[in-house]
């Protein structure tokens, strides 16, 4: 692996024999590794785990659906990193498990890298903010220029549509199953499945929308009855699109919820400012503090985040924050229509006890509806 | 906020735990440290309860008092009175501190006197505690729990079982260690494990639950604030599944074989359960995982710091205790700072870049009649933490750590397959070799997992060691290449397994790997994977990283080696030892001291206790690792005990600085045959001692110096190690039978001599100048370990002259040796002859004891005489005038099935306690009760049973004052024959065991109840504990035990109880601390002190000993609280007086 600084890494390769470029990041969640893997919020990356064993439990069945029709243990239908790196890959054994992680990996073309001081690596990235990176895996080692050359000719992590990626080419409609469940629109940037299922077991029918569309007042016949604004890949100041579109919805008062990106979209469409953060929270053990004196461990999974100097006339308020360096964590309106969460109540991987927001915007929703 | 901040306290009173036994040992050394870190950084004015002299908890306190007192509500409830706490801590000292408190609150004591229980609330802990609350409690919570039957009687046992169906497990409420509990696989094993758990529980009430053994054990810790933010610190898994009790379990921290579901399914319970409880602090949460779904059950609770939190404290750098304590003052987890960044909340859950695993440390073979295999009741009395970036290598160091003559590589192969399914279905402490040995011998992992229940996950990590061992010990002698040794260091293999492999020399390997720079290298534990910048001092080492994170020590900093594992004979003093030595070598100037320590219970593990911090083994490999890092002028080896100085020479060969007294002192002291000369030089008396390669020399040698002889083997067959051998037949015998006896294997002979009495001195010299800190004199006589020993200070029975001897002998050893720092001496004095049999050039078992009853500084003063500075004092310190201090041992037979409860040449205690008083009998008896012993000052039936006229003649004494103290005393014939025949009498006539039909019978009447005192001391000094003549007494020591009848061994031991019972009628007893931070210096005023009185009491006076009372007797617990036996005096004592006193209780 080498880094655009020049910093080198040898290790022992599995997965897919390939070439790949990509921001390099790392997650300091113990656990969940497919779930992080599929999670679309990590296209264009090459993720980093800094626990030391991986694949202890192998990866479930990718073909298979829960009731919603959404995959089970996965984030999305696919692996969505470039390439994972880590330092010690174990033999499986689970009872849920349908085939090990290189075996998933290769079929999926993505190349993983064991063997890394993967601790090292985070030191560096720690120190130096994310930095672009080229793993190789395969039977011949080429020079060491030959691969920064293809680094740097690789597009930069802000200027790939990485949306256009994940997000889906038409609007689906997911039914909860519930009769006379309310409509709500789902902006899908790379919406993770938990996501989506956070809200259809709360009853709620979900329309999952192309981000680069907006958002209709109806659809099938049935009154659009709130708006959510998931996760997604990229730099939410490059996706203007989609921030105008929720800027127009907001004119419709609709009950809003945004997770993570959807918070820094929600954000923007007030007329916030966001910025690109050193490296990110990226883990499971994200203490988030509330004005009641109530913490939460949460979640999470961001480069970027709402400057709160920025929130200043745009009818948003902070209404959460990280205690350890003041990152906005959450954002509201003054009556509490608006709601949003950088970090990520739903899990998936990682602990769920803010799924209370879930229930809160469920309640506006059945109660606008 | 939610809620209002109630007011801080301002007087708090700590609960210890006393003295350590099995299921409650060190880790409450470690919580009541950090809680008390926690009080004292709040400015709280803190009284400490617990009678465990050898914890750092106990040291002279930076504000506040300590008691040396019993851990009963008797004994706790005056200091309430006197000290006017206004605050109580109750889960700080385990299962001993927490019946304490809640029989403090249900007698109304604490409302009485104002006192708040600061932490979880008593309805918490009774919630958790309590069976049937419990189950309700959880599934309020939504938390599966496994359907539990409470059943009052075998009989109806045995009904609960048909409908649930075999297999089922029987737990027992309010214990420790799952003490009394056990799995019943048919209905003959029921009415065993049921009638044993009835006789264990204090509500004489017993659960039966189906037995899901197979099922995965996942633990969390938890902790809680009073605004109901709570998180998860940490989850850890148990190898050996739910069938193992997680105590004798091989943990690994964080769990390995969970996906995240499951990880988030069990947390989320955790908390649901944490927060239905109402947890104000801390909580261990215990679940049983279907390996095959997700179907789990919650099986208990710990409302309180746990061996598992202690643990996960380690584990992830989180200081769960003192966290816990702030939160009890009333703080917020966001409040909080974590400790390790500086900077980030402690609202945050660690996340490890490392593997954690936990190995118990067992002492089986302390116990010959134990039972090996491992089960729902806790064995182990210690445990050793390994730190890696594999699995494998975690566990391999944590093997090492346990004793570092292990490896854990494949056994040579031979025995059969069905032999070795056998021992798989069973598991000992060898499981993990079985597990190896099977690989081996071709048992597939599925076939081992099927056997063991052990997580396929785990089976194939060990093959990988086992496949890797296999492919080395197929090599050519010295033809490895360097990137398979790396493979095999980074499974943990140590130079020495590598070499044996390999058939290689150690040395040459190292060599060759250090020189290809296969080095391990330096990581931080920073709680949070690297992801903040952290300057912290946590480290180990792993072949897992490519670079140092660290760099060396500024120069002149020196390195402590600390105990390892608590065991038998090396325990929290050596704990103690090592943090008073880092604390003194610090306030002697040493720019930095770093410790390195592998035991997770210990308080020096603490990272924020000394400059650095290496959780790494105490190995000779391990050490000249972090030499070849850091370059320390100096390494200490002479306190954390027996492991670290058995490095001295090893490390000095290496040419490593040893700083304290040189490693050719150390041999000559501990090479008998040089030890031997150096006394004969010096004309210091000696008991007559040879070493003899045959039997025949032996006989004549024994023949010459006449019998009893005290004999030592090195090469042991079977049974203990050492013993006293009282003539010609057993000699031969013992020769022949239990000792192999060869020119590589010689046997020791020593004259043993008779009546002696044993005497203990503690010193520090620096080479010139000695200062003898006390003298202790045993109250056995020589022939019971002087670790079982109670042991009284000053000595009472021995004379001056005796006393001077002693002071000038070990003058005369410590110039001759040129002793630097701490050291003991073994006396034995017959008439005014002083005899010396043993000196040990370390900090001792009975320092702490000494330390404190006297206050000389030894280890302050040890850390001069190391650093080259003269002594302070020099001479015998005097014992503060008119105080008595008596050590007493703890022993926990009771929790290991099957042992035998008497006393001889080899160590079994596993903890001790010191009291202190006025009298020699006011403090024998507050540290016997405070050891469990029970006293019966109302009289009651004595059983006495000596063998041989000598022993019966020396028991007319004691028998005579027990008569006149209205006990009726009952004895087998030719016992009773002899005390009638001297004027004792009315005696009862039992008759023996092996005669069933005559009645009656000491079966039927110990089973019955009848007995509240035994003594037995068996007809033979040979102490043959397997022969079959003496399996009567066996069963009867064994069933006092179990009966929780006091029972004693040692003539000298019960003389001295008896003292104490006549004591007990006329005099209450003192309650005083020993010393506190507003006392003027150490001149205590007896005057008025405090009192409890015994002399009325009807119960036991301990919880722990009410859980083994017999049916129909006071239940503790559940029964109304009986009197609290308590007499008050002088509650207006002029420190009382001067006391602020609260609105509230003035009124």
């Amino acid at each position: 692996m080498l880094l655009e600084d020049g910093t080198y890494f040898e290790g022992m390769g599995a997965g897919a024999s390939a070439t790949t470029t990509g921001e390099v990041v790392f997650t300091t969640g113990m656990v969940g590794y497919p779930e992080s893997l599929t999670d679309p919020s990590y296209r264009g990356q090459i993720l980093t785990f800094t626990y030391p064993l991986l694949g202890n439990y192998g990866v479930g069945n990718p073909r298979r659906r829960d009731a919603f029709g959404l995959p089970v243990s996965f984030e999305s239908g696919s692996l969505q990193v470039r390439a994972a790196l880590f330092q010690n890959l174990t033999e499986p054994h689970h009872w849920a498990s349908a085939l090990s992680l290189p075996e998933w990996a290769r079929r999926a073309n993505v190349p993983l890298l064991t063997g890394i001081d993967t601790r090292r690596l985070t030191a560096h990235l720690r120190t130096k903010g994310v930095l672009r990176g080229l793993v190789h895996v395969g039977a011949s080692l080429p020079s060491r220029s030959a691969l920064a050359r293809t680094l740097a000719r690789a597009p930069r992590y802000e200027e790939e549509d990485l949306v256009a990626q994940v997000s889906p080419p038409r609007a689906v409609l997911v039914r909860s199953g519930r009769p006379r469940a309310p409509l709500v629109a789902v902006v899908d940037c790379g919406c993770k499945a938990s996501l989506l299922r956070s809200l259809l077991t709360r009853g709620l029918d979900v329309l999952r929308l192309p981000a680069s569309e907006g958002v209709p007042e109806r659809f099938d016949g049935r009154r659009v009855a709130g708006l959510f604004v998931g996760n997604g890949p990229g730099d939410p100041a490059t996706l203007r699109g989609v921030v105008e579109a929720i800027a127009e919805v907001r004119r419709r008062d609709l009950p809003t919820l945004g997770i993570c990106l959807g918070q820094q979209l929600l954000g923007q469409a007030a007329g916030a400012t966001t910025y690109k953060m050193k490296f990110g929270h990226r883990g499971q053990n994200k203490p988030v503090l509330f004005p009641d004196g109530r913490a939460y461990i949460l979640s999470e999974n961001h480069g970027y985040a709402v400057e709160a100097k920025s929130l200043e006339g745009t009818g948003l308020r902070s209404w959460a924050v990280n205690p350890d360096d003041g990152t906005l964590e959450g954002l509201r309106d003054a009556r509490g229509r608006v709601l949003s969460l950088q970090g990520h109540p739903e899990g998936g991987p990682g602990p769920r006890e803010a799924g209370f927001v879930f229930d809160l915007f469920a309640g506006k929703v059945r109660r606008s509806s | 906020m939610t809620r209002a901040l109630p007011a801080r306290p301002e007087r708090v009173l700590l609960l210890g735990s006393g003295a350590l036994k099995i299921g409650e040992a060190g880790e409450f050394d470690y919580s009541g440290s950090q809680c008390l870190k926690a009080l004292t950084e709040e400015g709280v004015y803190s009284v400490v309860v617990n009678p465990n002299i050898a914890t750092l908890q106990t040291d002279p306190p930076a504000r506040g008092r300590t008691y040396f007192q019993p851990v009963t509500p008797e004994f706790v409830e005056p200091i309430l009175e006197s000290e006017r706490v206004d605050g109580i801590l109750l889960s700080f000292g385990g299962q001993t501190a927490l019946n304490c408190g809640v029989t403090l609150h249900r007698q109304g004591t604490l409302r009485r006197l104002g006192v708040r229980v600061l932490g979880t609330p008593v309805r918490g802990i009774e919630e958790t505690e309590d069976r049937g609350r419990f189950l309700t409690l959880m599934q309020r919570a939504r938390v599966p729990v496994l359907k539990s039957h409470p059943v009052y009687s075998v009989a109806e046992a045995q009904r609960q079982a048909r409908d649930l169906g075999f297999p089922v497990i029987v737990r027992v409420a309010y214990t420790l260690g799952g003490k009394g509990g056990g799995v019943a696989r048919s209905p003959e094993e029921l009415d065993r494990v049921a009638e044993r758990g009835l006789r264990a529980s204090p509500a004489h009430q017993i659960l039966l639950e189906r037995y899901v053994g197979s099922f995965k054990q996942i633990e969390y810790e938890v902790v809680r604030d009073r605004l109901g933010n709570g998180l998860t610190v940490c989850n850890m898994e148990n190898v050996l599944g739910m069938r193992v009790h997680t105590g004798d379990n091989i943990v690994v921290a964080p769990s390995q074989t969970l996906n995240d579901e499951e990880y988030q399914l069990l947390r989320a319970a955790a908390l649901r359960a944490a927060d239905a409880c109402g947890i104000v602090g801390e909580c261990n949460i215990q679940f049983a995982l279907d390996p095959r779904s997700q179907e789990y059950y919650a099986i208990e609770i710990n409302a309180r710091l746990s061996r598992s939190s202690a643990l996960a404290s380690k584990a992830t750098g989180y200081p769960l205790a003192y966290v816990a304590a702030k939160l009890a003052l009333g703080y917020t987890l966001p409040e909080l700072k974590n400790r390790v960044t500086g900077v980030t909340t402690a609202c945050f859950e660690p996340a490890l870049d490392y593997v954690v695993v936990k190995h118990p440390r067992w002492d089986l073979e302390k116990f010959p009649r134990a039972g090996r295999e491992l089960g729902p009741t806790m064995k182990s009395v210690g445990e050793v933490m390994g730190i890696g970036s594999t699995f494998p290598e975690a566990l391999l160091k944590a093997v090492r750590m346990t004793d570092p003559r292990s490896e854990l590589v494949p056994p040579p192969p031979g025995r059969e397959e069905k032999a070795i399914r056998e021992d798989l279905s069973h598991p000992t402490p060898q499981v993990l070799w079985h597990v190896l040995e099977g690989l081996s011998a071709g048992l597939s992992p599925a076939t081992i997992s099927e056997l063991t229940w052990i997580d396929p996950w785990f089976v194939e990590q060990l093959r990988e060691v086992q496949e890797l061992c296999r492919t080395l010990g197929g090599m050519p002698p010295g033809a490895a290449p360097i990137p398979l040794l790396a493979q095999g260091k980074r499974l943990g293999l140590s130079d020495r397994a590598l070499a044996r492999l390999l058939r290689e020399d150690e040395e040459m390997l190292r060599r060759r790997r250090v020189a290809a720079g296969l080095v391990p290298h330096v990581r931080m534990i920073d709680t949070l994977a690297n992801e903040w910048p952290s300057r912290t001092n946590y480290l180990y080492l792993t072949y897992g990283a490519d670079a140092d994170e660290v760099g060396p020590s500024p120069a002149g900093s020196l390195l402590v080696l600390g105990s390892g594992p608590y065991r038998i004979g090396s325990s929290v003093e050596f704990d103690w030892s090592t943090m008073n030595l880092v604390d003194g070598l610090k306030a002697e100037g040493v720019p930095s001291v770093t410790v390195l320590n592998s035991n997770p219970e210990t308080v020096s593990t603490d990272y924020d206790r000394s400059d650095r911090l290496y959780f790494e083994e105490i190995t000779l490999e391990r050490v000249r690792d972090v030499m070849d890092k850091e370059g320390f002028a100096g390494v200490v080896t002479s306190v954390g005990g027996q492991l670290p100085q058995n490095l001295t020479p090893l490390l000095a060969a290496c040419g490593i600085p040893i700083l304290g007294t040189v490693s050719d002192s150390i041999d000559a002291a501990e090479d008998r045959e040089r030890f031997s000369s150096l006394l004969e030089k010096l004309t210091i008396p000696q008991p007559a001692w040879r070493a003899f390669t045959t039997v025949e020399e032996a006989e004549r040698f024994c023949a010459e110096v006449g019998y009893p002889v005290l004999v030592r083997p090195s090469y042991v067959l079977s049974g203990a190690a050492m013993r006293v051998i009282p003539g010609r037949a057993d000699l031969g015998r013992f020769l022949s039978a239990a000792v192999r006896l060869s020119p590589e294997h010689p046997v020791v002979i020593s004259k043993f001599l008779e009546g002696a009495f044993e005497l203990d001195l503690d010193a520090v010299s620096d080479g010139e100048k000695v200062w003898v800190a006390a003298l202790l004199e045993h109250v056995e006589s020589a022939g019971v370990h002087s670790g079982d020993a109670i042991l009284v200070l000053p000595p009472r029975r021995t004379s001056p002259r005796v006393h001077q001897r002693m002071v000038e002998y070990a003058e005369a050893m410590a110039r001759a040796l040129r002793i630097r720092g701490p050291f003991n001496v073994q006396f034995l004095a017959v008439n005014d002859e002083v005899y010396v049999i043993e000196l040990n050039l370390r900090a001792s078992r009975s320092l702490p004891f000494v330390a404190k009853a006297t206050g000389v500084p030894v280890l302050r003063e040890a850390a001069r005489a190391m650093l080259g500075k003269g002594l302070s004092g020099q001479g015998l310190a005097p014992v503060p005038f008119g105080r008595w201090g008596v050590k007493a041992p703890q022993f926990s037979f009771y929790q290991v099935e099957g042992a035998d409860p008497l006393l001889g040449v080899e160590m079994q205690s596993t903890g001790e306690v010191a009291c202190f008083g006025p009298t020699f009998p006011d403090a024998l008896v507050k540290a016997l009760v405070a050891t469990g012993v029970r006293f019966v000052p109302r009289g009651g039936e004595a059983f006495l049973s000596v063998g041989g006229p000598t022993l019966k003649e020396r028991l007319l004494p004691a028998a005579q004052r027990l008569r006149a103290l209205g006990f009726s005393l009952a004895a087998t014939e030719d016992t009773a024959a002899y005390l009638e025949a001297h004027g004792v009498h009315p005696v009862r006539v039992l008759f023996k065991i092996m005669e069933p039909e005559r009645e009656p019978n000491l079966k039927t009447v110990l089973e019955r109840g009848e007995l509240d005192l035994i003594l037995n001391v068996p007809a033979s000094f040979t102490q043959e504990k397997f022969e079959r003549m003496l399996e009567d007494e066996y069963w009867l020591r064994r069933r006092s035990v179990e009966l929780a009848v006091p029972l004693f061994t040692s003539l000298e031991t019960f003389t001295a109880y008896v003292e104490g019972l006549s004591w007990l009628r006329e005099h209450p007893l003192t309650v005083e601390p020993l010393y506190g931070s507003d006392l003027p210096g150490r001149t205590l005023s007896l005057n008025s002190p405090r009192s409890v009185d015994l002399s009325r009491a009807d119960r036991a006076p301990s919880s722990q000993k009410r859980k083994g009372r017999t049916p129909g007797r006071s239940r503790g617990w559940k029964g109304t609280p009986t009197s609290t036996s308590t007499r008050r005096r002088g509650s207006g004592s002029a420190r009382g007086s001067e006391r602020r006193r609260s609105p509230r209780r003035a009124s």
